[in-house]
């Protein structure tokens, strides 16, 4: 079975900052923000690892942590190797777990953490992510200052990082269960709709968790996707009530929720931290809602792979929240 | 759902872009940059005395340098952006391409980013455009034009 329950796992704290533009966009509860891409370093990858270290020493800081009361570190990026989140771990004392699920990396750290913890093997755990705008353009695409021409299906990195406190103690939001999703390839080879990639595997995740908890699509007051963007949120919706038949209502995708429409970000936002940074600054923090289903989505794409005409496999994993 | 019928299915969401818009767009600023380089071209032939042959070859290279030097300012790659094939097409396409690389991959070492990454994008423009003005000799020698 892919789902499961976990007993006293809490949400304790979450730290975040935030780029340039999304600094201008929808949500304004961010801890900190950017002026610019470069944030004081000398290239952007660089910056992404700063930007990393800020929020954990932030985040730290303000739980008053020391180094040696947090049992594990995990946390994941989009850069080769997952290098931004590894170098960023040499700078501290904290035994480290490095993950990858492209864009669903941060619920894949949530999910290890919550079991570890829920098993009683850890107390304290911090799950930590980001994405820099023009690092993933220079991994994925073009050189940055190309400018290079994009598709309307085409979404945008965001830049921001984000850590969050994972914990035994009781807080006001509890991690209640999950499930791990399996990775889906409907052919789709344009890595230019990763939308399309990621919707089959989003609405597969939903299917199998609804079934295995044994629940109706009403008991949580919001689903909220990872970063399917203004098309792929079409083609998840259309998919859920044709293949499912799910109808589903309560539903946001965090892709269309961080860009005003005059920000040209084409079908909305994308990265690890998209949904992270709206879960915290625009659902948590609101207490409008109980109970809520935070499915991440993610493209497993290679460029090697991609150029060699394979179809891009899909990944979806769906975590449950409880605010109390 | 089999792969096919999603294929389908994610074709009916995907926007359409404005074809009729982007040729219009790319043949008014195409043209201009055409324009700006006749202009030029006619000013050297008449200033400084050069044969056609040769005022082409002043031009296209201030050309080159001109978009080279707009893409080290920074605002080249926002112009092209929104002109698309307009500059894309036009030899300021080229020089941008060769200088984005260059200034993208300059931090990574001068033989290991610079240069083993600037003809990263203009490297097929170049193999293929040699490739096919060899094909076209050889037929203008068949056909002995």
């Amino acid at each position: 079975m892919s789902s499961k329950k976990f007993n006293n796992v809490f949400i304790k704290d979450n730290f975040s900052i935030v780029g340039p533009l999304e600094k201008n966009g929808l949500l304004k509860a961010y801890d900190l923000a950017m002026d610019n891409y470069y944030y004081g370093e000398k290239t952007f990858e660089q910056a992404e690892i700063k930007m990393q270290k800020i929020v954990l020493d932030n985040l730290l800081s303000k739980n008053k942590l020391s180094e040696n009361k947090v049992d594990l570190l995990i946390g994941g990026d989009l850069i080769n190797q997952i290098s931004i989140s590894n170098y960023n771990a040499s700078k501290f004392r904290i035994p480290y777990l490095g993950v990858y699920s492209a864009c669903a990396t941060y619920v894949e750290s949530l999910i290890i953490a919550s079991s570890l913890i829920s098993g009683k093997l850890a107390k304290n755990i911090i799950t930590i992510t980001s994405s820099h705008n023009l690092n993933a353009e220079r991994q994925f695409r073009y050189p940055v200052e190309y400018g290079a021409i994009k598709k309307h299906t085409s979404t945008f990195t965001s830049t921001a990082a984000t850590a969050t406190l994972i914990t035994s103690e009781n807080t006001n939001i509890k991690i209640e269960s999950a499930t791990v999703g399996k990775p889906i390839d409907m052919g789709i080879n344009d890595a230019n709709n990763m939308g399309a990639i990621m919707a089959p595997a989003a609405a597969e995740t939903l299917n199998t968790h609804l079934l295995e908890m044994k629940r109706s699509i009403n008991y949580y007051d919001l689903i909220i996707t990872g970063d399917l963007g203004k098309v792929g949120k079409e083609i998840f919706l259309e998919l859920l009530s044709k293949e499912y038949n799910i109808n589903l209502k309560k539903y946001m995708d965090a892709g269309c929720e961080i860009y005003t429409n005059s920000q040209e970000t084409y079908a909305g936002a994308s990265g690890p931290v998209a949904l992270p940074l709206v879960l915290f600054d625009k659902i948590l923090c609101c207490k409008k809602y109980k109970k809520i289903l935070v499915i991440a989505t993610g493209s497993l794409q290679s460029v090697q792979l991609a150029n060699q005409k394979l179809g891009i496999p899909g990944i979806a994993h769906a975590i449950s929240l409880e605010v109390l | 759902m089999n792969k096919d019928d999603y294929q389908k299915l994610v074709k009916k969401y995907e926007p359409k872009e404005n074809k009729l818009e982007n040729t219009i767009y790319a043949f008014l600023i195409g043209g201009l940059v055409g324009f700006i380089a006749e202009g030029l071209n006619v000013l050297l032939m008449n200033f400084f005395n050069l044969s056609r042959i040769l005022a082409s070859a002043w031009t296209c290279l201030i050309i080159i340098l001109t978009a080279s030097l707009f893409t080290a300012f920074g605002f080249f790659d926002n112009w092209m952006s929104k002109a698309k094939a307009g500059l894309l097409i036009p030899t300021t396409g080229f020089a941008h391409s060769v200088s984005s690389s260059a200034l993208d991959y300059k931090k990574e070492g001068l033989i290991t980013g610079l240069g083993s990454n600037f003809f990263k994008l203009a490297g097929s423009v170049i193999l293929y455009g040699i490739l096919s003005a060899f094909i076209l000799v050889i037929v203008r020698v068949i056909i002995g034009v």
